[in-house]
């Protein structure tokens, strides 16, 4: 094939097929066992210092949060995020120094409520550095390239834009139609931590709603860390198996964690905690009011539940559910 | 029922961008004022208007304004709520007829930037990326970008980083790149106008002007020169009817219309 175009983005992740599939048979266990754990323990196992790694959900939608935090917790240092579609994940982790490379399909931003202060603080000034740009679907293409056992998948969008020049992508000349066709590059993070509403302690997992790119993510990843709503029986996924999402034998550990998306929305439970992502937008406008907040919400607490706590406890939670379901208004928050 | 001086600019943005949304046809429907936009045009002239959102959601009915386009008010009563790969891979086989974006910087091509502002290398500011918005530009049958604030800093020669696809360099170069044949930049709203693209260059030319912008506005508001026509109408102009579901039904905390 001929190569029209290649990207100067820096491909991070990528492995051959063969290499992959070495990867997958000399790490990934068959075996139905037991693979709950504290978030600690995931952590400390499975995220190591100079790791490549992604988060699930939609940046603020079904993020596992406890992973985050505890990997902030951890201190780990010098991790490369995959930017796909994300806000608040990215934000903290850029934030509080533990990301400082990232390929970006959306970053630094927090959507309908602006831009995020501290990643681009962190960006702008070049503490952390942008090693490649991509799209939306490009990056979800990556994960299921990897997903595939694949190389590259051929795609139409990234063309003619710089977009695509700055991306780790080659653009050749499709031996089919002659026309030129882009082909995004397989991404295999070291490490992806996925939230989800039930699983049970092998790790078959179930997600109300919509998937976003966790059917790719959490079948590409190296170490896949799930934490859950709520631990259930292994016999649910038996009677109903049109609805898992999420096989056992891709999961590397188990983590529970109520209310573990928080602040961030988990469809069909809770809504987003508005006023804790507006305490945030405002204070980490300076250096000084992040490292505040870390040190409130992160090393000031040892546990998830002494977090929800600082956050208001069961009455915001109750709250947050109620908001879910339209049986509170919509609120106005200022979030500058 | 036209109500002159009795909304705001991003009251006129939605309602123009409704109005160009047809009933029984399909919308990508990005951040803010598309959202805004797509949810007017179900509760008026299109209750047929099927939408999709790029993390899964298909075909909603939307009660109240979502935040992100990946929560779950997306799909409030919709036929699906799949992947980013499913609404994606349905984009790329053409079942998107509108594509609905916002923008910080455009050309006179309709290219758009939503990365940098300043050197790539060392912006002055750094914005989010593509997120979907490559997607829904290089899929979508007609793309409508809406530009809140046209000026010369907006509207310039030369954007700082092509982060999504509009004409590139003119006409055939689309297809030269290897998009799809018959896509691109439909129209593109801003607070003083509504524009087009010219059949045969592929420039940007204005199809009708708000009430109390001028030509004068027009021209002194962009770093490059736009097509006039000689025959120019009034933009549509906000019903009350409009309004009432604005602030009252779709956007009551005025999270974006109120900005």
């Amino acid at each position: 094939m001929h190569v029209l175009q290649e990207g100067t983005g820096e491909l991070v992740g990528w492995h051959s097929p063969d290499e992959a599939r070495r990867w997958v048979l000399e790490n990934k266990s068959r075996e139905l066992k037991d693979k709950t754990m504290s978030a600690k323990e995931a952590v400390s196992r499975f995220v190591h210092d100079g790791d490549f790694i992604a988060s699930g959900g939609f940046g603020q939608i079904r993020i596992s949060m406890a992973i985050i935090y505890e990997i902030i917790r951890q201190q780990k240092r010098n991790l490369t995020l995959a930017g796909k579609t994300a806000t608040h994940d990215c934000d903290m982790l850029i934030g509080s120094g533990c990301v400082n490379r990232v390929e970006v399909a959306y970053a630094f931003g927090h959507e309908l409520r602006g831009l995020s202060p501290a990643s681009r603080r962190m960006a702008e000034s070049g503490r952390c550095k942008v090693i490649a740009e991509t799209s939306n679907a490009g990056y979800q293409w990556r994960f299921l390239a990897a997903m595939m056992g694949l190389p590259f998948i051929p795609s139409r969008n990234l063309l003619g834009s710089d977009t695509g020049r700055h991306s780790s992508c080659k653009v050749v000349t499709d031996p089919f139609t002659g026309q030129p066709i882009n082909l995004i590059p397989a991404a295999y993070p070291d490490m992806a931590c996925i939230h989800v509403h039930r699983c049970d302690i092998y790790g078959n997992a179930q997600i109300d709603g919509i998937l976003v790119e966790d059917i790719e993510l959490s079948r590409c990843a190296r170490r896949l860390i799930i934490t859950t709503e709520e631990i259930v029986e292994h016999d649910l996924f038996r009677r109903e198996p049109q609805n898992t999402s999420i096989p056992f034998f891709v999961v590397d550990a188990v983590v529970e964690v109520p209310y573990g998306s928080h602040p961030g929305e988990m469809p069909g439970l809770y809504w987003f905690d508005e006023d804790h992502i507006a305490e945030w937008l405002r204070i980490s406008r300076t250096q000084e009011g992040t490292d505040e907040y870390f040190q409130k919400y992160v090393f000031g607490a040892d546990s998830f539940e002494a977090y929800l706590e600082l956050c208001g406890g069961i009455e915001k939670m109750n709250y947050l559910k109620r908001r879910a379901f339209y049986r509170e208004p919509m609120k106005s928050v200022s979030y500058k | 029922m036209a109500i002159e001086g009795k909304y705001n600019l991003r009251e006129m943005l939605a309602c123009n961008g409704s109005r160009m949304l047809e009933d029984r046809k399909s919308v990508f429907v990005g951040t803010g004022l598309p959202m805004i936009a797509s949810m007017l045009a179900q509760k008026t002239h299109a209750p047929n208007l099927l939408i999709a959102f790029e993390a899964g959601s298909l075909g909603p009915v939307m009660r109240e304004l979502p935040i992100s386009v990946g929560d779950s008010r997306t799909f409030h009563r919709a036929i699906g709520a799949s992947s980013m790969h499913d609404v994606m891979s349905l984009s790329q086989a053409g079942y998107i007829d509108y594509g609905f974006l916002g923008a910080a910087q455009m050309d006179v091509h309709g290219n758009i930037n939503t990365t940098v502002i300043g050197d790539y290398s060392s912006p002055t500011v750094r914005l989010p990326g593509s997120g979907g918005a490559n997607d829904v530009g290089s899929f979508s049958q007609k793309l409508i970008i809406i530009i809140a604030n046209q000026s010369r800093r907006t509207f310039v020669t030369e954007i700082d980083f092509l982060t999504t696809p509009g004409y590139l360099d003119g006409p055939g170069s689309r297809e030269k790149a290897g998009l799809a044949r018959g896509t691109g930049p439909y129209r593109v709203i801003t607070q003083l106008g509504v524009y087009g693209f010219d059949e045969e260059t592929k420039r940007l030319k204005l199809i009708t002007l708000h009430p109390g912008a001028t030509l004068e506005d027009i021209k002194e508001n962009s770093g490059f020169e736009i097509i006039i026509p000689d025959k120019v109408e009034t933009s549509y102009v906000p019903t009350e009817e409009d309004l009432r579901l604005l602030r009252q039904e779709i956007d009551p905390i005025g999270m974006v219309l109120g900005k």
